[in-house]
């Protein structure tokens, strides 16, 4: 019989606040996501200009990731386990948006590159230098029991010695990450009760 | 924890064929899928692709319940008849992962502030109910690992208990979305693909559906998953490593697991998608991990890169190989082009075959590798 896991710390970003282990650690007004983003950016001492590149989905998963994952963790085994529902589709439609109309045609690279979920989890590992297992899925809602599983059988299978796991959703404006780190050690045990119960809090 | 875990049927529906055995045939034949097509985007500008005739999959695909867009009846085509010979019972221990990059991507061209009918996960239940799955269904969207990475994904929930039986379907279509994305980066060949070769110019975008049943039960085992690893390059997002070194841990990762060394590969089915920076990064990665010398091919000369698709529509097509002792050509190919030595099969040849390596990487600097054993 396999030893539990732990939920060793948590995040939210949502309705421009954060909050780290459940206490609101920045909160501010914001006309939007870019301004918010950019905010929260400032806020935390952030120096990485490449986060000004990223779209929308991807600097939600890049803060969620700056509040959890500390410099231990560069060296460390950490696996990253993502999902949400609209996928990379906040991009998309402005992709779409630039090939629609012939007479107005200017499909970019830079924008094309997001129109991948996965490219999230790869700005993570590029800025944390996590060269780790890695895997993007979309699901209706929030599932706590694939999500458990998944990042137990990781540590368990010695594939991992953590995983941070992400709920990293975003369409026009809306938007709800939740983040939280698995390991075998800490205070709260990883199942799919405690999970459901961070997310919904 | 290490319960072994098995392939036991698959199919696939491509250009070259609705069945296995009639792709096999082709792939003998050295005929490809890829053909220039005129009227596939709003420009008309011809391009090269490898595309599924529509007319053939309508002639095949007879349910009229409700409508189904090319891709959904593709997916179904590869499907039901995986879930059908299977004879399992879909129950709570049965579930389907559906693998895409982009599903259903076309309806944002009838409506782009409309989401919810380009929804993943409303495209795998629509999937699921058709074919009467009762869990809910698992979507990977990870860009072109996702197709293998999906075998890994149920290879491990098997191994956990999680599920007894899981089905995988993978497919994506040629859109105008992809294609013109792709023209963005100048990373399309204006003649069919070349992996490997001096002169390649960049991929051959393709369609196709394929799906596989991942099992515990070794009835009708055609292999047997030995390791897995699908491990980041924390490089670039659009780029790969140029140390390759995401490949190289993934292999590295499978290779521990399955505790073999490099000369029990007795074939690569490697990813090359024919760009400059692709290819010469799997040559740094295969030349790194000792693999050299075992025979390797890309199928993508015959199918072009079907993104989604392509990490599962490959394994099938290697399981074949393994099966029959064939080692199938990288179609395309004609002078090494590449910095590090690699084995390139250059011609359909019999080779008794036990032990394959197949690999995919992808945009997000994303790679899987599974070993995959012939069963007696």
């Amino acid at each position: 019989m396999q030893n539990d896991n732990y939920i060793t710390a948590t995040c939210r970003i949502h309705n421009n606040e954060m909050f780290v282990d459940g206490q609101s650690i920045f909160k501010t007004q914001a006309a939007d996501f870019a301004e918010f983003s950019k905010k929260a950016y400032q806020h935390l001492g952030i120096s990485y200009p490449k986060f000004f590149k990223m779209d929308n989905l991807s600097k939600l998963a890049f803060l969620g990731a700056e509040l959890l994952l500390k410099p231990e963790h560069h060296q460390s085994n950490t696996a990253l386990v993502f999902a949400n529902k609209s996928s990379s589709l906040d991009t998309d439609v402005k992709y779409q948006q630039s090939i629609a109309d012939k007479g107005n045609y200017f499909p970019s690279p830079a924008v094309f590159v997001y129109t991948l979920p996965n490219i999230c989890v790869g700005e993570i590992s590029i800025r944390h230098q996590l060269k780790s297992e890695n895997s993007f899925f979309i699901f209706d809602a929030f599932n706590a029991n694939l999500m458990c599983s998944y990042a137990n059988l990781l540590i368990d299978t010695q594939k991992a010695h953590a995983v941070l796991c992400g709920w990293i959703e975003y369409f026009n404006e809306d938007y709800r990450a939740f983040l939280y780190l698995v390991s075998p050690n800490g205070n709260t045990i990883h199942n799919k009760q405690s999970l459901e119960t961070a997310y919904n809090q | 924890m290490s319960k072994p875990v098995y392939i036991a049927q698959t199919n696939c529906i491509t250009p070259l064929g609705f069945d296995v055995d009639g792709n096999i045939e082709q792939i003998l034949a050295k005929v490809s899928g890829i053909a220039l097509h005129q009227n596939l985007t709003k420009s008309g500008i011809p391009f090269y692709a490898a595309v599924v005739d529509e007319h053939r999959l309508n002639q095949a695909f007879q349910d009229a319940r409700m409508h189904f867009t090319k891709l959904e009846k593709m997916l179904l085509l590869a499907l039901q008849p995986v879930v059908t010979e299977s004879g399992i019972v879909l129950n709570e221990e049965v579930a389907l992962i559906f693998s895409t990059t982009k599903g259903n991507v076309e309806k944002l061209e009838e409506n782009y502030t409309n989401i919810e009918p380009a929804l993943l996960s409303g495209l795998a239940q629509k999937m699921a109910d058709v074919v009467g799955f009762k869990t809910q269904p698992i979507v990977i969207s990870n860009a072109c690992v996702s197709g293998i990475m999906a075998v890994s994904v149920a290879k491990r929930l098997i191994q956990a208990e999680v599920y007894k039986h899981v089905f995988i379907v993978a497919g994506d279509a040629v859109t105008e979305f992809v294609v013109s994305g792709f023209n963005s980066f100048q990373a399309m060949s204006d003649a069919p693909c070349k992996p490997y070769s001096k002169n390649r110019s960049g991929v051959t975008l393709g369609e196709a559906a394929a799906a596989v049943l991942v099992t515990s039960d070794p009835t009708n085992a055609k292999v047997k998953i030995l390791g897995d690893g699908s491990i980041n390059d924390a490089n670039h997002i659009s780029g790969p490593s140029r140390t390759g070194e995401g490949l190289f841990r993934s292999v590295a990762s499978a290779m521990k697991e399955a505790k073999m060394i490099p000369e029990q590969i007795d074939y690569i089915s490697a990813h090359g998608t024919a760009t400059p920076f692709n290819d010469e990064m799997e040559s740094i990665a295969f030349s790194r991990s000792g693999l050299s010398a075992a025979p390797l091919n890309s199928l993508k000369g015959f199918y072009g890169h079907t993104l989604g698709a392509s990490g599962l529509l490959e394994t099938v097509i290697g399981i074949e190989s393994v099966l029959r002792n064939q080692l199938f050509v990288s179609l395309g190919y004609d002078e090494l082009g590449v910095s590090e030595p690699i084995n390139i099969i250059e011609e359909n040849r019999y080779k008794p075959l036990i032990r394959f390596l197949k690999t995919a990487s992808g945009f997000g600097g994303c790679n899987t590798a599974v070993i995959f054993e012939k069963m007696n």
